[in-house]
């Protein structure tokens, strides 16, 4: 379906002189793919990045006449930064000036398919892909220039788009296009600049969408005013899996503005004219509804039986333990085994998910700030019994979202209502208390650690089970779309699936990158999910690394190590190594005066996915005895993300994820009855504010020039959370494994 | 029909009394920059500015708000001629997602009106009520600081001047107006506005760049 319908757009626009250049949709298999993975085409697998996925040349740049540049990514610009640094990496190798230069991104009629915007995946394959698509179409315009000069194209070079002679001579870019045939595979090199030689590459670009966001431009998704626009609310079911009984749904009808009440089994939704109307309409909707609730949810103060009740699938990841081991460490040496958790946490958007759908003459098409326009048009396509080139999916930017938030949802929601209104596009918005209540949540995890010293200090065994549901229920299936599972006829949801190492879900980072002579590293999958999830940034690898680098601690503790010099006995890594000891100089780790009587100090690392960025965090803490509260007096971040597009935004994404973690560590959790999520709101669930945060935050760049990109947008989570739970356990010589670290925690622990 | 006074300028609004000013300024008045965030008063995306004083759109009626003088981030400056609140923003690049930044600079902006020499002690405690998921707050403190900067030094001809980072952090903000480093935009293409317009031909919507 998708072979057909590029077939029919590729078109060549007479007249104008120029080759539109076409852009090619990849065949791609539906199949619900890992979190932002890659999925090569058959015969692509050594091309970079996400030309593996769609090799043509054209499906990501194209050069019209009057040598403007549109570059198309199938990734989306989530608050990121990513459409500034994918226009730097193309202005850059293809030589491109700054204003002559578009970026498409994330739209089923026109980019390609890059799956989901996740993962920390953007830089490393779209980033890459436009990389080398670029230095390739350069490539080919010198070719085509020295062909008309009748000179080796040796003697040429590129500049501000145009191929200049050594006479001096300029030919533009869109002077040759015409003649070239750009519908070509990519090769698997590319003559890619020296980084000695960026002037667009490795420098703070400010960002793009910036201006829009500063000064009431439209920006959002939620700022879409359609010609003839009627508004929407969905009136969701006050608990998991409850049964719209009856609403009164006439009376509602008659109220002013109103132009539909739609019901679809337990899918209840309003139409009015303006939006306030359909907000009072969904309240009366509400109060009029009557549900059939059962208790579905679990106890949510009993966590860790929780977890440990739930049937699993076991998968040991690693078994490197010799037997002799598996029993008694030797030698009498120290030996540790404690547990860690963490709870749900929201994703907590602060724009509630919001959609614009319409649809006309049997076709959909939906805005949406889905991080998978594909996915979510296969879903609701699906949904809906449409043909998938039937509907049109169109990446807009909402507010952050942090992973699978409702805005695949919002999309279904307003997918629904568009059909039952045709010709008229539809703003549906949630409220924040469907926000609150029916995001999916990032799972709730334990891990339990069990480790010893030989008689030098060095890890001997190391024993590591982490237990989780899945972290990715995305759309693919119309299943996954919240709507669907309430309709008359109901999509079932899908059977959750681990994702696969070496990305892993709730394994994710669950295989430290330190050396362990002697490990056992077990994934305990939950495939019963009480509580609606899915991703939230860094999937597992937040948590995992939060008990892995605790742990560190603790055996540091044991061995009367210093944490840094802990770690860096048993990492041989040298990139590893480097991020390590820049962030202990970038804090000044050495200097700092000893932890206690509550001032403390904490350090972590990791390498995201053990295959993305490193980063290595630490943190200064106060904890007053009083209150149990927390105070970050100052962070320190290094980081290695491989050759750099944009520093600022390498700095920008880490001092947010940095405060964003410290954020999940001290105050984050959804609350539950047996019944209902009862945390629906900024005042059940608790955010950091400005009072929260730290004096002052610092973030070092190790330059890597040549290297590949390495995803960054994660890697921060599980370090800043491991380095703020040691500073804690420093400041007051308790050691608090189950997160958040509340005022009630830590005043608990420090009364033992 | 409800007179409010929005920006400088009189508008008859026609809608219940009890909608709240929010919906007015978005759907009435097409102005983007107050966000829905919450509907509660709890997270400050929405804040304005009422008789110069911060308040929260999505929860004041529209009946409270006759004969007041009304002014969101709209009305404060525009990217050819941006306020200092607006060009300090973008200076420090003290954004991520961006749904909480008008609110935050709306908020800042009362502060700085009535008090540009407020220490970051209290630029911290007068943020309190708005909300950020992104982790910008540092950048934002840093805005906040050097918008003042700039108020003190007679914005605008003092942009090169206002380099004071404050007492917020110490990581280096991006390429500033008048550096050394190279940069593919000039000064004067970045604070070009965004030619998006959401509200025309979706469909052919190329989303151009600068």
């Amino acid at each position: 379906m998708s072979t057909a319908r590029t077939l029919s757009r590729r078109t060549v626009i007479k007249g104008t002189g120029a080759l539109v250049l076409s852009f090619s949709l990849s065949p791609s298999s539906w199949s619900r793919e890992a979190e932002g993975a890659a999925q090569p085409q058959t015969g692509t697998a050594s091309l970079p990045g996400s030309l593996r996925r769609d090799p043509l040349l054209d499906a990501w740049i194209r050069i019209d006449a009057g040598g403007r540049v549109t570059a198309f990514t199938g990734k989306a610009e989530l608050g990121q930064g990513i459409r500034t640094a994918l226009l730097q990496v193309v202005a850059e190798e293809l030589d491109v000036p700054w204003g002559h230069l578009t970026l498409v991104s994330a739209d089923t009629d026109r980019t390609p398919n890059e799956g989901y915007t996740a993962g920390s995946h953007s830089v490393q394959d779209s980033g890459t892909a436009l990389r080398n698509a670029s230095a390739q179409v350069r490539a080919i315009l010198i070719v085509e220039a020295a062909r008309r000069l009748s000179l080796p194209p040796e003697q040429l070079h590129t500049e501000s788009g145009a191929v200049i002679a050594p006479s001096g001579s300029r030919l533009l870019y869109g002077d040759l296009v015409a003649s070239i045939s750009w519908h070509v595979q990519a090769q698997p090199v590319s003559q890619l600049k020296d980084p000695g030689r960026f002037s667009v590459m490795n420098h703070p670009v400010p960002r793009v969408d910036i201006p829009a966001k500063v000064s009431g431009g439209a920006a959002y998704v939620q700022d879409m005013r359609l010609p003839g626009m009627l508004h929407a609310r969905v009136v969701r079911p006050p608990s998991y899996g409850a049964k719209l009984l009856d609403a009164d749904i006439k009376d509602v009808e008659s109220m002013p503005g109103v132009m539909k009440v739609v019901r679809n089994g337990s899918f209840l939704a309003v139409v009015t004219q303006r939006e306030f109307q359909a907000v009072k309409a969904m309240q009366v909707l509400a109060r009029s509804a009557r549900w059939s609730e059962s208790a579905t949810l679990p106890v949510e103060s009993d966590l860790r039986p929780l977890l440990l009740g739930l049937p699993s699938r076991d998968e040991v990841i690693v078994d490197t333990l010799a037997s002799s081991h598996s029993q008694a460490p030797a030698d009498g040496s120290v030996k540790l085994e404690v547990t860690y958790s963490r709870p749900y946490i929201a994703h907590g958007s602060i724009g509630p998910s919001c959609a614009v759908a319409k649809f006309t003459d049997g076709a959909l098409t939906v805005w949406s700030h889905t991080q998978g326009v594909y996915p979510d048009r296969q879903a609701i396509a699906e949904m809906l019994h449409l043909a998938p080139d039937k509907v049109r999916c169109i990446h807009v930017e909402g507010s952050g979202c942090y992973g699978h938030n409702g805005a695949d949802d919002a999309a279904a929601d307003a997918a629904l209502l568009a059909v039952a209104i045709p010709e008229r596009p539809i703003r549906l918005q949630w409220m924040r208390e469907q926000e609150h209540a029916w995001e999916p949540f990032g799972p709730a995890m334990l891990a339990r650690a069990r480790g010893s010293l030989d008689s030098s200090g060095r890890i001997d065994t190391w024993e590591y089970g982490v237990w989780s549901n899945t972290h990715s229920m995305r759309p693919g299936p119309a299943g996954a779309l919240l709507a669907a599972q309430y309709l008359a006829q109901p999509f079932p949801v899908p059977d959750p699936q681990p994702l696969p190492l070496p990305e892993g879900g709730g394994d994710r980072n669950a295989i430290p990158l330190y050396c362990l002579p002697h490990a056992r590293i077990v994934h305990h999958f939950l495939p019963d999910m009480p509580v609606r999830i899915s991703a939230l940034r860094s999937l597992g690898a937040h948590m995992n690394i939060f008990a892995i680098e605790s742990f560190m601690d603790e055996l540091a503790l044991a061995a009367r190590a210093d944490p840094v010099e802990f770690r860096l006995r048993q990492l041989d890594d040298p990139r590893g190594r480097d991020v390590l000891s820049a962030a202990a100089d970038e804090f000044h780790w050495a200097a700092r005066p000893a932890g206690g009587n509550g001032q403390g100090f904490g350090f972590a690392f990791a390498r995201y996915k053990n295959l993305a960025a490193y980063c290595a965090i630490a943190v200064q803490v106060e904890v007053n005895p009083g209150t149990g509260r927390v105070r970050v007096v100052r962070a320190a971040a290094a980081v290695d993300a491989g050759e750099v597009i944009n520093p600022d935004g390498i700095r920008n994404q880490i001092e947010g994820a940095l405060v964003q973690s410290l954020s999940w560590t001290l105050f984050e959790q959804v609350r539950f009855d047996r019944r209902r999520i009862t945390s629906v709101d900024w005042a059940t669930y608790p955010i950091l504010r400005f009072g929260s945060v730290p004096d002052s935050m610092t973030v070092r760049i190790l330059e890597r020039p040549g290297e590949p990109f390495l995803g960054c947008g994660e890697v921060a989570q599980g370090p800043a959370s491991a380095a703020l739970a040691n500073a804690v356990a420093n400041a007051t010589g308790k050691r608090i494994r189950d997160l958040p670290l509340s005022p009630q925690r830590i005043k608990a622990a420090l009364a033992t | 029909m409800i007179d409010l006074t929005v920006n400088g300028q009189t508008h008859g609004i026609d809608a219940d009394p009890d909608t709240p000013l929010l919906y007015v300024l978005r759907e009435d008045l097409q102005l983007n920059a107050a966000k829905f965030g919450c509907g509660l008063g709890q997270c400050g995306a929405c804040t304005v500015l009422v008789d110069g004083a911060p308040a929260l759109a999505c929860v004041i009626p529209i009946m409270l708000l006759a004969g007041k003088q009304i002014t969101t981030l709209e009305g404060i400056g525009t990217l050819e001629d941006p306020a200092p609140i607006q060009q300090a923003f973008m200076e420090e690049q003290a954004a991520q997602c961006g749904f909480c930044i008008a609110g935050m600079m709306m908020r800042a902006q009362a502060l700085l009106q009535a008090n540009p020499r407020a220490s970051d002690a209290e630029i911290r405690a007068h943020l309190q009520p708005n909300l950020c998921r992104c982790g910008t707050h540092l950048r934002i403190l840093r805005a906040v600081h050097r918008a003042a900067a700039l108020i003190l030094s007679g914005h605008p001809a003092a942009t090169h001047a206002a380099g004071a980072s404050g007492q917020a952090g110490g990581a280096a903000g991006p390429d500033r107006h008048g550096s050394d480093g190279p940069s593919p935009a000039a000064p004067e293409d970045r604070l070009r506005p965004d030619d998006r317009d959401l509200s025309r031909h979706p469909q052919q919507r190329e989303r151009p760049e600068r």
